[in-house]
């Protein structure tokens, strides 16, 4: 038996395969060390360092950026599972402090204020994977081209009101549906208007679905939320807000992974949805202003593109 | 073995449509089972525990009572492939990480795993590998957060080696990989576990 070297690092094979490994399972938000603690022993695949939550972010205003070194270090020393981070859409220079860091994922999120009025975050020359938010297949298509390894819808994070997770779901299916039925001439126009390389939309069809993973994220406070988003078909979920903003977290988090591996299972879905205690309050998207809208935050080349 | 013989995939979370389409190809859809609960188990032949996190599965193989029908399932014959997360949950030892959140494992295959030893996902890597008993070019091997196999027992036989370190071992009708056949798109390790587990 012999042995041999060249190993190759940061391809796109590893970044998607990075992501493919927390199928099923939930990402939880966390914003210092006890928290990612009690995510890991709630059997979090994976925690997201930031912060501040999306509900305080909403809250108190103001520019929100990665978070401090400090707290992301701390962090990593404090679990063993995967630990990802969030950087601002645009910002290279963060997203390269986050990747020396060590982070595993760094997600590019509207979450935090946009840096870069124009442009996402070229992720392809990065060694670390990227995950971007998307609300429906054209977007989701310009981030991948970009090299997000993963995807997830936006939401409205921070409302724990699930409804923005399931309209950008709903449309990444009907979009991709409607893709398959498309003929050669109608998915030239398709490339065009969505500026979107035709290789991956060509591979979209075929497939029949993102070649990467798309797991749900923005507004799941309940174990029955992220049952809802299995059910449509997400590969996954993202709870910010609806763990460390209820009454009761570590019982929170543990029904919210039980409820997210076992979502066709009535019986258990009922049990681990039973005296959770209060949840996190929730907004009502439609009394929201439209400039408070977070899934809104964008380069211009998204606005672009959703004004055909 | 009968052709009934099913080959199913550990389905708790992790990459497991990555495995069922190795197996859909070289089985046919209705050969192969997502495994779920103990009745999931009735007739597979061969199991594949996939890649995702060791400290889930092993919450999960509790609380679906899957863990005492997979130890009762392997005596009886029935042959696991485990891959990373997998090898892990399925090896004798794991040694201990700093956070002290560890998965308790099956002890089916007889070796000492630490998790994560190649480093975090920047170092996540590439690398061709001669794989024993695979003929032709070499096999591309992803490694993922890969754990590192620190010692093997005498029971145990090296399938293939990394910079020395074992990375593919074989004990009876258990074997566990640290890296990730599945996402290579080469079916070879895979059709080489079926033959062993009589599938063909």
């Amino acid at each position: 038996m012999t042995t041999l070297r060249i190993p190759q690092t940061g391809t796109e094979r590893l970044k998607r395969g990075f992501a493919r490994m927390q199928q099923g399972g939930v990402i939880m938000d966390v914003t210092n060390a006890e928290q990612a603690t009690i995510a890991e022993t709630a059997g979090a695949v994976a925690v997201m360092a930031l912060e501040r939550v999306p509900a305080d972010i909403r809250a108190q205003g103001g520019v929100a950026r990665m978070a401090d070194p400090k707290k992301v270090r701390e962090i990593l020393d404090a679990v063993s599972i995967p630990v990802m981070a969030k950087a601002r859409i645009g910002h290279t220079a963060e997203a390269k402090i986050l990747e020396h860091l060590g982070v595993d994922m760094i997600d590019e999120s509207e979450v935090l204020t946009p840096a870069d009025p124009f442009f996402h975050i070229d992720k392809k020359p990065f060694h670390v994977p990227f995950v971007c938010g998307a609300r429906n297949l054209g977007e989701a298509l310009r981030r991948i081209d970009e090299g997000a390894a993963m995807i997830r819808t936006k939401g409205e994070a921070g409302t724990g009101n699930v409804v923005e997770a399931v309209r950008h779901l709903r449309a990444i299916t009907g979009d991709i549906a409607s893709l398959r039925q498309m003929g050669d001439e109608e998915l030239r126009q398709y490339v065009a208007k969505e500026r979107v390389s035709i290789e991956l939309v060509r591979e979209v069809r075929d497939l029949g679905r993102l070649p990467v993973v798309n797991f749900a994220a923005g507004g799941i406070a309940t174990p029955a939320d992220a049952a809802l988003v299995r059910m449509l078909g997400a590969d996954g979920v993202f709870v910010g807000s609806g763990i460390f903003k209820a009454k009761n977290p570590r019982k929170v988090a543990h029904a919210v992974v039980e409820a997210s591996l076992h979502y066709t299972d009535s019986a258990k879905l009922a049990e681990v949805s039973t005296g959770l205690g209060e949840p996190m309050r929730g907004i009502e998207i439609t009394a929201l202003p439209q400039g408070e809208l977070l899934q809104q935050r964008e380069s211009r080349r998204e606005a672009g593109a959703e004004s055909h | 073995m009968p052709r009934t013989a099913l080959a199913g995939v550990l389905a708790l979370q992790g990459d497991v449509p990555e495995h069922k389409a190795v197996l859909v190809e070289l089985l046919g859809q209705e050969r192969v089972v997502a495994v779920r609960s103990k009745e999931d188990l009735a007739n597979v032949a061969a199991l594949i525990i996939p890649g995702g996190e060791s400290t889930t599965f092993s919450r999960l193989l509790d609380a679906t009572g899957l863990r005492s029908e997979v130890l009762h399932r392997v005596k009886d014959g029935m042959g696991i492939l485990a891959t990373c997360a997998g090898l892990i949950l399925v090896a004798t030892q794991v040694e201990r990480s700093r956070s002290g959140n560890d998965p308790k494992p099956l002890g089916l295959l007889d070796v000492s795993v630490r998790r994560n030893d190649y480093g975090r996902q920047v170092d996540s890597f590439e690398a061709p590998l001669e794989f024993e008993g695979l003929k032709g070019e070499p096999l591309m091997a992803s490694f993922i957060r890969a754990p590192r196999i620190l010692k093997v027992g005498k029971q145990v036989h090296v399938l293939a080696l990394y910079e020395d370190s074992p990375v593919a071992v074989r004990q009876e009708n258990v074997w566990g990989l640290t890296f990730h056949p599945e996402i290579s798109g080469d079916t070879r390790v895979h059709r080489l576990f079926l033959q062993a587990c009589k599938m063909f």
